[in-house]
This record gives C-alpha cells, structure tokens and sequence, in this order.
C-alpha cells in the first residue's frame, strides 16, 4: 500500500456559527488523484485551504508525510511552498508578466536564483502550450491561458502535492478542455493531486478515488465507478441526480 | 468553369475608405465636417466670451487703480527677482517634502495594515498619529512645530524655520496620504493574498511583491491630488518667516503698499499646479480607460 | 486639448494687454497728493467730511505696543501716539469724547479702496511707493533705529554696520527697521521678516537670530519690559539726510489731510509734539551710535 501523502483526521472548521468543516477524515496516497464532489458549500473549497494552511483550523489535525503540520511550531510558510495550489480564478498577480508569476514563488519563497527559475518556467510553460506567452501579461489571455499560467506557477517549485478549486469553474465552456488536459498530463506524470470540481465526467474518468462531500462531511467516498455507478448514499444519489438532469454528466 | 468564390467582405466597415455603400461615405464626411466646424465655433464663442469680460473690466471706473496695486509692470520689474527667488526655495521645499511623504506615509500604511496580535500596539500607534495629525490644521501644527520647537531651544534640536516648516508639512500630509495607501492596500483583493501566501510567500513577501504593487498603482491619481495641493500649501511654511515666494510678496506689500507681488508669486504657483492638474486628469483617464478594457 | 490651449492664448493676450497698458499709467502720480480744492477751505468740525459726521474716527492695529499706547488701549491717553491723537483732535476742535477708535489690522490699513475711519495711525512710515497707493500727513516723528541683542550674542560687539555683515538679523515686516536692514547694513544672509514683535522675540530666544532691528522707542521698550535679558546694543546711524518720518494714514485724496496737517503743524511749531515725545520716547541713557 502505498504511504498516505496527506492524511486528514477529524478535520473541523467554523466560520463563526455556521459549521463548515464537520469532522473530515481523509487520505490522498502519493501518486493518488483525488476528487472532491459536493454542492456548493459543502466545503470542498474550505477544505483545501485548510489544508495549504491558509484558513486556521478549529480542532483535527491535518498530516503531509508523517508530519503534523497544524501543529502550532510548524512554520507555515515552509508547508506552503511543498503544496501548490490552483484556485478557481486563477489570481494571477496582474502586475507581472507569465514569467515572473511563475518564477515569484521559486525566486523569493524558494530562494532559486533567477536563471534556474526561469529555465523551468519556460520549460513548463511550453510543456503546456503557453511558450508564446511568456512576456505577456494575464489580462490579454484568455481564461483558459490563464488557469493554465496559474497551474504552471504552482507547478514551478515542484511541489509534493497539488491541490485544485473548482479550476474549471470560471471558464467558459470551450477553454475547459485544454485545462483538463493539463491535469491529465500531471496525473500521468504520477503527481499527488486534491481536486474539487464539478466536472463530473472528468472526475468519473480520471480520478482514483472520489469523495462526496455533503454538509462538512465526507459522506461516501471510494473508486469512481462505485461512486458514480453504485452509490450507497440516498444523498449521494440525489446530488448526482442532479447532475445528470443538469446535463453534467 | 470559373469557380471564383463568393468575394467576402467581411464585417461591414463604417468608415469605408471607398464606401461600402453611401451611408459609409457620408458618415464620414459628417464625421470631418464636424471637427472643423466645432473648432470654428468653439474658437469664436471663446473670443467672443473671453473679449466681452474684457471690456467690461477695462472699462469700470476702478480698473485704473486696481491696474496699479495689482497688475503694475514697473513694480512687476522690482518684486520679480526676490519672488522668483523665493518661488525656488518653495520648489525645493516641494520636492522634499514629497518624497519624504511618499515614503513615510507607506511605511504608516503597511504598519497598519499588518495582521496578527503581536503588530497590535503598532498598529494602535499609527492609528493615534494618523487621527491627530489629520486632526490639527496644518497652519497650526507648523506654528507649534516652526515656533515651539526651538523655542525650546532643546540641544541637538534643529531650530531652522525651513526644517520645522517642511516637518510639518511631512507629518500631517503624511497622515492623510497613509490613507490613500491604506485604501489602496485594501482595495487589492483578498485573493491575491492568498494566492501569494499560497507560494509560500511570508507575510512581508506578499506586500511587497504582490500587494503593495498593486495597491500602489491602484491610488497613483490620489497621490497626484495630494500632490498638486502639497505644492500650494508649501507657501503656508511662510508664516514662520521663512522668505520664499509668498512671504516675499508680502514683504514687499507691506513695504510698498503694492500688491503686484502676490500676483507674481500667484503666476509662479499656477505654472506648475495646472500643468499638474491636468496631468493628474490624463492619467487618471488612461488608467480608467486601461482598466475599463475587461 | 487644442481647445484649451487656445483658449489659455487667448486669456494671456488680454492679460499682456491689460498690464501693458499700465507701463505708461503709473510712472506718475495718478493725482496730485491731498490737494486741497482751494487755500480757504474750511476746518471747522462742521465743515469737515468724516467718516462719522461731527465725530473724529481714529484707527490703529490689532495689537498696539508700548510706548506708543499703552495696555493696548488707545483711550487712554497714554503713549506718544493715543496722546498725539487727543492733543490733534483738541487742536482741530473735537472734544475727548468725539474720538471714535476702530482697530484694523495692518494688512487691511493698507489695502486700497474706502476706509471706515478718517485715518490711521500706526507707525506707518511715509515712502513715495505708499504714497501711490494713499495719502499721509505730515511726519511727526522722524524715525531712528536700534538694534538690540542678547549679551551672549555674537552681534553685542558691534561699533560699525560692517560689523553686522555677516550676521542674521531680524526685524518686523513693513517696518523701516526691515528697509534699513536690506538697504543699508546688507548682511550676507537676508534678514528674518516676523509678523509681530512676538515672533521676532521668540525667534531671538530660538537663536534663529544674533539680533533685532526696532525703531529707538520701541528697541527702548522692549529691552526694559518685554526682553529684559536684552540690551540695545546701540543706534544706527542715519543714512540719508531725510530720515523716513511717521505719519498718520489717509485714504487717496482724502480732503481730510490739510486740516488735520494744519493742526499737526501748529502742534508742532508750539512744541506739544516735541514735549510728548520727550515724555514716552526717549528713555534717556547714553546709548552709543553705531558708525557707518
């Protein structure tokens, strides 16, 4: 079996009275794509802050490796640079060009000099397409070049695990693709990814375990084709429902 | 067989150099004939305006008299060199100043704007400076920084008027202009933050890289405003006596009874702060436009 | 833009114009000064135009200092000018009580247009510029300057004016202290200009100047009661042959000034001038006369 990358145990999360997090226990083992499904509010997004640290967390404890990080010595802004994370509107910073929002994180958190920074951006950047668009700045791409400058700055200090917010959410349709295909890519390259999204036939097709996440908790969780085909939960069952109706599946 | 294809004339054009039907040919004479013949009224309503109020001032029975105390050439002539001078030493008093309070009013701005309970009692300072300095009127913290300071005549302290003056001047502007920073700093996202923070950024990394950046552009035409009236405000360091443009025309109004000084140092003021205004307006508009584009 | 720039054109060559106009204007007096419509004219009470029909409406500062009045109070009587003011009202014929007071600060005395009083006394100096702009009676007092400073001061030394070239002096604007400064001693550092003998003092306790220029009387005031830790370090010497004098200040053409000049001079002739400058002026003492 392979060693459990992140581990989430009895993870819990208020926003004043309004319970968010209601006890989540987790595990994404190393190379694992996982997925976060849920309607909205359900917490998916909250979770993976949570878990980048950048939302204090009430009680649990939350685990990358065999260490602790939610324990109160730990240095956060060390945890942060092992994790990347990609958020649903990319929050490129709008000031800089592609190739300084990819080598800020590496060049200041990292302390790479700025030509190693540089050659790996560029080396990702046309890994993904987007070798053109190195000089440019975020507001002339389009939404789709832009979520995939945002995966590739979360990318450039080779992080030990990815975590993804509804990346698709703010796209239209026709530049959701050529996202998607960029996380398969990374899924291929064996990268341990968290992932919430709607897209719930992309989810079917590439994820190794799926999590129905439903007022806080993880209500059901397991392969796809259990989840999608099988579920056990009447809730479950009716979120997907839903989807299908919608057209979403 | 020809087998030409449809020629495509893509989407219609309405300034068609070789009409893509007469509307486009007409619009676009309109279109010229307009400029030229708005420029033609304009022109004229402006001379006609303009020559109007002329007349009626040249012709009251005071404009003799009010022509000598304010307007008279041969006083114009003997005040110049000391206005001039002055106006020099108001500039540079400028220029200071301004710099000194881009810089302290920003490192006002990001004390307050730090988070986490060990900042608090930094914090709580800035919020203390900025709530009396904008809360005294400038003329009066320049009088009990420009005369009771050295008065005190405490050692080591400067006593030059021209120190004190300018310090004031840093002071309370800078309480105001840590404002605009502060509104600046909180009109960048949240998200930004985060995202910056999700790099692996420290607290300091994030401002500095990804906020202040942002947030400083953000209020560029409000630092402009506090520009332009820093510039006129400058004159009020002549209370302390210090002899720059205004106090220099005062001078010699006192001495003379004449006022056409104080008109000469109002010529010196307007040369710089109207081209400055404007150019507070273009910028303003250049970045409205260039933002407006999404 | 081009719109603006023609207009501000436009609005520079009607300015240009306006002010060239007076080039040719006011190289000369706009009218002759105080002339008085005829050598008989009247000065009875009755006969005068006042501000205030049958009462004299005398103004001076915001402020009036020792020993020209004294406790800021011109009704007293007391100081060289409250006391010259009663002397010449009784003269042309008004009684203790027909003297108005009404305080205007100085920029205001200054200004051009109507005055709300019949004149203004308050050590203005007479000068061509000013005459220009109003009109002033004859002198009463003819005006000499003192310096006074610290005894600590770098300036308490002084024997001659070239002693005083590389000093910083200060002294109260518009006054002829400030003219003699800049016209005569001409340090190499322009002289500090204050609003009020307050801020001239405060600046000599600040050390921001080795010493100030007063007229005698007033240098003798405060170096007894305001700044006592001061002394006059001596008077300086006069530079022209006509010493700048007081006078009392009209409004341009006012038909006032013959009479209130014919009853000056017959205070003056009669030695009542002379007497009441002995009284609040000169403080005695030898003080030494600085050389040229």
């Amino acid at each position: 079996m392979d060693e459990a990358k992140l581990r989430v145990r009895d993870l819990r999360k208020s926003f004043g009275s309004k319970v968010v997090l209601d006890g989540i226990d987790l595990d994404v083992a190393e190379h694992q794509l996982v997925c976060l499904i849920g309607s909205s509010g359900s917490g998916k997004s909250t979770l993976l802050r949570c878990v980048d640290l950048l939302e204090p967390i009430d009680s649990g404890s939350i685990w990358i490796d065999d260490e602790e990080i939610t324990a109160p010595y730990v240095d956060p802004n060390a945890v942060r640079r092992r994790i990347g994370i990609v958020f649903q509107s990319y929050n490129l910073f709008p000031h800089m060009n592609v190739l300084d929002n990819v080598t800020l994180g590496p060049r200041r958190a990292h302390g790479i000099d700025r030509e190693s920074a540089e050659r790996r951006a560029r080396e990702l950047l046309e890994r993904f397409g987007l070798a053109d668009k190195v000089l440019v700045y975020p507001d002339q791409l389009s939404g789709g070049q832009q979520q995939r400058v945002a995966i590739v700055r979360a990318l450039a200090a080779e992080p030990e695990l990815l975590l993804l917010d509804e990346i698709t959410a703010a796209l239209d349709p026709e530049l959701i693709a050529e996202v998607l295909d960029v996380i398969r890519d990374l899924k291929g390259q064996g990268l341990t990814m968290l992932l919430a999204t709607h897209e719930m036939g992309f989810a079917r097709d590439i994820a190794d375990v799926v999590c129905f996440l439903d007022q806080g908790r993880i209500l059901e969780q397991g392969p796809p084709s259990e989840i999608f085909s099988h579920p056990s939960e009447p809730r479950t069952r009716q979120f997907l429902e839903r989807i299908i109706d919608a057209g979403r599946l | 067989m020809n087998s030409e294809s449809p020629v495509s004339h893509g989407p219609p054009r309405l300034t068609g150099e070789r009409g893509a039907g007469g509307i486009g040919h007409r619009w676009k004479e309109l279109k010229v004939q307009d400029g030229a013949r708005g420029a033609l009224i304009a022109f004229f309503s402006t001379v006609v305006v303009f020559g109007v109020v002329t007349w009626v001032i040249l012709s009251s029975s005071t404009w003799p008299a009010v022509r000598r105390q304010f307007f008279s050439v041969r006083h114009l002539r003997e005040v110049w060199p000391a206005v001039w001078g002055g106006f020099a030493l108001d500039v540079k008093m400028f220029i200071v100043a301004e710099v000194l309070i881009l810089a302290f009013a920003l490192l006002v701005a990001v004390i307050r704007s730090l988070r986490g309970p060990a900042f608090f009692p930094l914090r709580m300072l800035t919020i203390v400076y900025i709530d009396i300095l904008r809360g005294i009127p400038l003329i009066l913290l320049i009088l009990i920084l420009g005369f009771g300071v050295p008065a005190l005549t405490l050692p080591g302290v400067p006593n030059d008027p021209v120190f004190w003056g300018v310090t004031a001047l840093v002071i309370s502007y800078s309480a105001y202009t840590s404002e605009v920073y502060r509104a600046g700093i909180e009109s960048v996202h949240e998200s930004q933050r985060s995202a910056a923070r999700a790099l692996g950024l420290t607290q300091w990394q994030a401002l500095r890289f990804a906020i202040l950046p942002q947030a400083v552009r953000n209020v560029v035409p409000a630092l402009l405003n506090g520009l332009v009236s820093l510039q006129k405000d400058v004159a009020l360091v002549s209370i302390l006596g210090v002899r720059e443009a205004v106090r220099e025309a005062q001078i010699y109004n006192a001495r003379t009874f004449n006022y056409t000084g104080l008109i000469a140092a109002a010529i010196l003021f307007l040369i710089i702060s109207v081209p400055a205004a404007r150019f507070t307006d273009w910028y303003t508009a250049r970045e409205r436009r260039l933002r407006g584009g999404h | 833009m081009k719109r603006s720039i023609l207009a501000l054109l436009v609005a520079l060559a009607l300015l240009a114009a306006a002010c060239g106009d007076s080039s040719g204007g006011d190289s000369g007096n706009e009218s002759a000064e105080g002339s008085s419509d005829g050598g008989n004219q009247s000065c009875a009470v009755a006969d005068l135009s006042l501000f205030a029909p049958g009462r004299l409406t005398v103004a001076t500062g915001e402020a009036v200092f020792p020993p020209w009045m004294m406790d800021d109070d011109p009704t007293n009587g007391q100081g060289f000018e409250s006391a010259l003011v009663y002397a010449l009202a009784d003269r042309m014929g008004f009684t203790r009580d027909d003297v108005d007071w009404v305080r205007t600060g100085f920029d205001q005395a200054i200004a051009p247009g109507t005055k709300p009083y019949d004149f203004n006394i308050q050590q203005f100096s007479i000068t061509p510029d000013r005459d220009e702009v109003v009109d002033f009676s004859i002198g009463y007092y003819k005006v000499k300057q003192a310096l006074i400073a610290y005894d600590n001061s770098p300036v308490i030394q002084a024997t001659s004016l070239g002693d005083l070239a590389d000093t910083k002096l200060g002294a109260a604007i518009g006054t002829t202290s400030l003219s003699y400064i800049e016209d005569f001693i001409k340090p190499s550092t322009p002289p500090a200009v204050y609003d009020t003998n307050a801020d001239a003092k405060a600046a000599m306790d600040a050390n921001q100047v080795d010493g100030l220029v007063f007229d005698l009387p007033t240098a003798y005031f405060i170096t007894a009661v305001e700044i006592p830790d001061a002394s006059i370090v001596g008077v300086l010497p006069a530079m022209s042959d006509n010493p700048e004098e007081l006078g009392m200040l009209f409004e341009q053409d006012s038909p006032l000034v013959p009479c209130v000049n014919e009853a000056l001079q017959s205070l003056i002739d009669d030695g009542t001038v002379a007497s009441l400058e002995e009284q609040w002026l000169n403080q005695g003492g030898d003080i030494k006369t600085l050389s040229k």
